[in-house]
This record gives C-alpha cells, structure tokens and sequence, in this order.
C-alpha cells in the first residue's frame, strides 16, 4: 500500500508529552519537515529551551542541545561560530525569549547571527502552571494575573517582530499562524524561507508563530483557536515586519 | 620551544590559550582582566578563531556552552562580579558534561567591591560555583609562566574528565608581567564523539543536556560524576612544598600570596625560625595528603590569604586539625605584606617555644 | 649584583611603566628574573601611577615592592609617598623639575636631576622617564650597557623602533647629568 503520509525523518519516532490541542506539535512538525525537504538534517542542530518544549531535544532527530532558560541565542550562537556550516536553530517560548532572554534574543539578532528563531507565542508560561507572559494580553487573567493584566502594574505586551524588525541583523521577521490549515501553510513557507536564508548566509530569522494553551487558558482545543483569532490576532498582526529581500514593512 | 618574553598575566593566559587550541573566545570587559579579551580580538582573527564580545557575561558563557557542546575549546574570562553573573551557565555546562576554560581574574567584593586584587573568590570556586552537586577543576597559578602552563593544562584535563576547569587569579598576577616561554601550538585535539555538531546521517543524534526529570537517573548521573571526582582526588592533587622537610611552621598560601609568603619564610629563616610554604597549585581538588603527610613534622600551620579566610577550613580537614592552624588576611584588595606575615610566623614560633 | 626592588613613581602620562618596562625587560636580557607590577585602575588615567620592578638572580618572591632600593620619583605625591620607604642605602632618582621639596634623610643616596627641563632643551621632550633611567644605570649600574639597550629595543613597540636612537639618547644625557 502507498504511504500518502508519514511522520518526517527529522522527528524522532515517539509519543510528544504536550497536552491535547497544543499547537507545539504542528509547530514540531512543520520545522521537522522543512529540514527534511531541505536535506539538512545531518548538519543540523537545535536549541531547546526551558519552558514546555524543553524536551523537544528528545523529539528531533538531529543533533540537539539544552540550553538554560532563555539563554537558546547565546548557546545556539556557539555552536554557529564553531560550526559555521552547520544549520542551527532555536526553538523557544514566549517567557524564554522575550522575558529572561530578551538581551540574548537581542542581541543575538543584531549581530546578525546567521540563526533561525522559532518562537512560539501562547500568551503564558505553560511549563509552570500558566502565569503572566511578557507576551499576555491586557486584561488576561492568568494564575499571577488573577484580576486580569493590569498595565499600570504589570506593563503592556511585548511585541517582539515589531521590535526587532528595527534591528540591520535581521533578514526575516515574521509572524504566523496555526490555527487553520491556510495559516499552517504560510507557517511553514516561513519556516522554510528562515531556514533558506541561513543556508545562504543572511543573518538572522525569526518566525514567532502565534500558538494555543487550551490546559492554562482554560480552554477546549476549538475554543482556543477560537480565542486566539480573537484576541492575539488583534493585537499580533500576522505578517512579514522585515524581510531584507523586501524591507521593513 | 620559544624565546623568554616579557608578557603581562592576562595577555600570556590568552596566547597560551590559543596555543592550547582554544579557538572560540567569548567576553566581557571587566578590570582587571579586559586585556585578555583585548589581546584575544587581536589574535584570533590572525589563527582563523573566533573572538565575539557578548552582550553580557550570561550570554558569554552560554555561547561557551555552545561552542563546547559542539566539540571546540571554548573559553571565557572574567573578574569576580562577572564570574558571579557566569555560574548559572557554568551549572549547565558541568550538568552537560561539557569541557572548558573559565579565567576569573579576581577583585575584592562583595558587590561591585574594588578592583584591586583579592582571593575572595575561593569559596565561589571551590564550592558553589552555581546551584547543584558538583565541582570544577579550580587551578591556581603564582607566576606569569604557571598562568601559561595551566592554560593548557586546564583544557587537557577538562577534555579528559569532561567537566569545566578554572584559572583562578588575581589582579596581581593579570596585570603584572614576568618573562614568559610560550608553548608550541597544539598540533591535534582529542576527538568528542559526543558533541552536538550535525550526526551527517551516520549515527544516532546526540543530545547535550542537563536536565533529568526522574530522580533516580539525576541521581544515577550526579552519582556517575561524583565517581570521577573521586578519581581525580585521588590522582590530580597538586602542590608545590618549599622548605617543609624540618619546618615547625608551615605557611599555606596560593597564587600570587605564596609569593608574599615566600618573602616571609625566607626572611624567618634568617632569624633562625625553621619555616616552610605549601602552595596548593590545585585548589579542587585540595592537596589534601600532601597537608596531612606535613602534619606529622609540622607543629603549627599558618594560612595566608587576601580574603577574610576562605581556604582555611580546607586546610583544617586536611590536616584533620591534628595540628593547630593559623590565619592571616588582608581583605578587599590589601595586599598582605611580607613583614605582615613574618609577624605572624615570628608570634607562632614564640608560642612553639 | 644584590636584588633590586625598584619603585617608580609618578603621573600617568609620563612613562612611568614604560620605564619599568624597559628595566624589566633589560634584566631579562642579562638574564635575571623580573617582574614588574603596575598599579591599576582609574589611577592610570591621569592621577598618580607606580610600578614595582624586581631583578634578582633567584626567582622573584613577592612582586610587590614595599621597601624599594631604588626609587624615582617624578613627581611631589610620589616623592613624599614613597621617600621613607626606601631602605637605608637605597638609590633615589628625582626629576626636580617637578618635585620641589627636597628629603633630609643621610642613609640613602638621593639624586635632583632636572630631567623635564633636560629633556626640553635637548629636544628630548617626553623622554625624561628615560634620562631618570640613564642616571639610574651610571649610578647603580643595573644591568650591562648591552642589555640596556637591547631592553629599550623590546620595549618600543615593533612600528617604532625608530624612537630607539632618542631614547638611548635620553639615556646618554642622564648618565651626564
């Protein structure tokens, strides 16, 4: 019988410990195909972060590293200077990169650090029970924001495309998707473009891919689709904020 | 071997680790030891190496971590405030089984503290370099030349028992220059069949990490290491003995204060007073049995540091306090005096007779 | 030949480590044990600076000289600071162009040499360091004229050897001095 579908070389053939409905596991996939399609998977290696997909060095099938929390652009930036040729990428969550490791992040992005970023923006801190994200929206409630995100108290959402797009290192800013099949699409055509232009030496990318935690939002699996396209989307417009081909948007 | 040269502490370190083959530096300025970060963003372009400044010291030694982790010599370098910011990415790199090189140049703390040169870093090196159960290998050098040999020294063990070593110096000995022969560069580097670098589709992928979420395999794994350390205690101790063999008072002291001390014995000597020097050359692990084998001749022990007492302790189990042990401190960048210390050499032996 | 532990004192600017340096590295062509061990810190940009430089024949124990046998002192803080350290029979070398107090101790051999004014007039400028140096070598004789100059010629940066002949020079006038 022909095989119409199967799980990419460059996922590892075991069970994912994320819950029900998270969006992590598209998110592993799409970049487990993008090397595949790319034939990169022997010189490849990933940074994984603290946070709920710490253990995604267990479910890639290259080369992987575990980094401390929010430091995957500093380490994955040893590793791309001591192997130049190798493919090197960080996968990280929204309180690794944009809280504990926004210097890194930062820096990591102006130095023009031949990289590629995926992160993945839930609104929360999902490892540790749900609390307030640098990312959380105004007014969510979250287990540290139990009367909703106070911006007087507790400051506004980072928008980090829009940030770093500003920076000369950047060769990619973009933001994406996974709540429909159309999005997955563009999610992964993102993917595939960040992990091209490392190949061809651009410098850095990031594609923040806006994802779900219907276990600490509260939520079924539909309804957080649901809420994200409600909320985050408003407030995280999807899109390309700089692409060196093309410009800032 | 190359001709005698005149070269400061900090920028000998650097070209002796280069010549160690270490390619990949990663830093941050910090006085007193930004002239090894300088002399390195001169030279490695020169030897195809990477030299970057990082944006902090956090990021320099995880970008240490990475570059480890895929199989190179890597090192940082940095004084007392910086190596504090450097202990969280040192507790990952030895709970990642990762060699490699860390330079702590020490000033006087706590705090910003000052600038001037200290040992108070001992109990931070020897015992709590970050959070968890384990060690570094804690090498420290008293001359310009010992900064050189244990460069190498340092990344060869740290390759071999797979775990991150430490130069620990003072300002003194980073600033001041002494004549110095550097060693040939190293032709070839011990193969890391475990490092991160791209399996290139022949063999299973490799995974560096420190995190072990069953309690029995963290403790199987921390239990693994403790068994190498055990191993290197019994083999790695070193130290050098200068005139122990009749000395009633043995001064112990490390780094540039075996120096001072090294005055002090001598200038006793002439008064008649049989004194002596135990330098630890490492400080973990501890010359332990050279300390207890001194004990049975020696009657008192004298531990001179530029700390408020930090080794001395050290020295008290090593000789099981079989004999009574002494200290002597100057604090927060004071030099201690070679006349200091034979004060206290003279009021010991006063109380031995 | 006794040890020399030498202290040189001064401003920064004047040279004061890179006299060190050259009495360092002179020692080391004559095949001595040196060291030199500067002050560090804010201080060298502008305030007060001193080197401690040994020479001996063993290997140098403490680097950090606290009685010095030879002293010079280019300017007045680091006269009055460093004067009564010096070890009865010691060797000063003062740029009295700079240092206008004067020491009544008789147990120590005490040299006012007008090194800044010498080196003006003798279109030697910036160079006083140097002739404080030459009187130095007449007097104690530190090391052998070969290592001198061999020591000034590693000293000077390899783009500007051609500042050697000036500083030998320097070194000429203050032995004249």
């Amino acid at each position: 019988m022909a095989v119409v579908f199967d799980r990419p070389h460059a996922l590892c053939d075991c069970n994912l410990h994320y819950c029900p409905g998270c969006t992590h596991g598209i998110i592993h996939r799409l970049v487990a195909e993008v090397i595949d399609e790319l034939g990169v998977e022997g010189k490849t290696v990933g940074v994984a972060p603290v946070g709920c997909s710490v253990f995604a060095y267990n479910y890639f099938n290259c080369d992987m590293i575990e980094a401390p929390h929010g430091r995957a652009p500093a380490v994955a930036t040893g590793v791309k200077r001591a192997c130049p040729d190798d493919v090197v990428f960080t996968y990280q969550g929204d309180g690794d990169l944009a809280a504990i490791g926004t210097a890194e992040t930062v820096h990591a992005a102006t130095r023009g650090e031949n990289i590629v970023v995926i992160f993945v923006n839930n609104t929360t801190y999902g490892m540790t029970g749900g609390q307030m994200a640098p990312t959380t929206l105004p007014n969510q409630v979250t287990q540290t924001t139990p009367y909703g995100r106070d911006v007087n108290t507790a400051g506004f959402p980072i928008r980090v495309c829009e940030m770093l797009c500003t920076l000369d290192g950047v060769a990619l800013a973009q933001r994406v998707a996974v709540d429909t099949v159309p999005h997955i699409r563009e999610a992964k055509k993102a993917i595939k473009k960040a992990f091209q232009n490392q190949i061809d030496g651009k410098g850095f990318s990031i594609v923040e891919i806006l994802s779900t935690c219907p276990t600490n939002w509260g939520l079924s699996p539909v309804e957080a689709l649901d809420w994200l396209r409600e909320n985050m989307m408003p407030y995280y417009p999807l899109g390309v904020y700089k692409d060196s081909e093309k410009g800032v948007k | 071997m190359s001709e005698r040269v005149l070269m400061k502490g900090n920028e000998a370190l650097a070209a002796a680790a280069i010549n160690a083959g270490c390619h990949h530096f990663f830093g941050y300025p910090i006085t007193p030891q930004t002239e090894v970060a300088a002399y390195m963003s001169k030279m490695m372009p020169k030897v195809g190496g990477v030299y970057l400044q990082a944006e902090s010291e956090v990021a320099a030694i995880n970008m240490v971590l990475g570059a480890a982790a895929a199989g190179k010599r890597a090192m940082t370098s940095s004084s007392s405030p910086g190596i504090s910011l450097k202990s969280e990415g040192v507790s990952y790199i030895a709970g990642s089984d990762l060699p490699c090189v860390i330079i702590n140049v020490q000033r006087g703390g706590p705090g910003l503290g000052g600038i001037q040169p200290s040992q108070a870093d001992y109990w931070q090196a020897t015992k709590a370099l970050g959070h968890g159960d384990y060690q570094l290998l804690v090498f420290a050098p008293s001359t310009v030349q010992e900064m050189v040999d244990m460069v190498t020294l340092a990344f060869d063990k740290a390759d071999e028992y797979r775990m991150p070593a430490m130069i620990l110096a003072d300002g003194m000995l980073g600033q001041m220059m002494e004549p110095v022969t550097l060693p040939e560069p190293v032709k070839e580097l011990p193969k890391k069949e475990w490092a991160a670098c791209g399996h290139e589709n022949k063999r299973p992928h490799n995974i560096v990490n420190s995190l072990y979420i069953e309690p029995d395999e963290l403790e199987r794994l921390v239990d693994e290491r403790y068994e190498r350390y055990a191993h290197i205690q019994e083999t790695e101790q070193r130290a050098e003995c200068i005139m122990t063999e009749d000395a009633d008072i043995v001064v112990v002291a490390f780094g540039a204060t075996a120096r001072i001390a090294m005055s002090a014995v001598r200038a006793a000597r002439q008064e008649g007073i049989k004194a002596g020097v135990i330098r630890p050359i490492t400080l973990w692990p501890f010359p332990n049995d050279i300390l207890k084998e001194t004990a049975k001749t020696a009657k008192a022990f004298l531990t001179v540091e530029m700390s408020k007492g930090q080794m001395v302790d050290d020295v008290k189990l090593a000789v099981e306090c079989a004999k009574p042990v002494h200290f002597f401190g100057r604090t927060g960048g004071v030099i201690p005096q070679p006349n200091e210390v034979l004060e206290q050499i003279r009021k010991i032996a006063g109380g031995i007779k | 030949m006794a040890d020399l532990n030498m202290v040189f004192a001064g401003f920064g600017g004047q040279g004061i480590l890179f006299l060190g340096k050259v009495c360092a590295y002179a020692g080391l062509m004559d095949g001595k044990e040196v060291s030199w061990l500067p002050s560090y810190g804010p201080e060298m940009r502008g305030g007060t600076c001193n080197c401690s430089v040994c020479l001996s024949d063993e290997p140098i124990a403490s680097p950090l000289v606290v009685n010095p046998n030879v002293l010079i002192a280019m300017n007045g803080p680091s006269f009055d600071k460093f004067i009564d350290t010096v070890v009865p029979g010691g060797t000063v070398i003062v740029d009295s162009s700079l240092v206008k107090s004067k020491t009544d101790r008789d147990d120590i051999n005490v040299f006012y040499i007008p090194a800044t004014e010498q080196a003006d007039k003798n279109g030697l400028k910036g160079l006083a360091n140097i002739i404080l140096l030459g009187k130095l070598f007449k007097e104690t004789g530190l090391v052998s004229e070969d290592a001198l100059e061999l020591g000034v010629k590693k000293s000077v940066p390899a783009k500007k050897q051609h500042l050697v002949e000036s500083n030998m020079n320097a070194i000429k006038l203050g032995g004249s001095l």
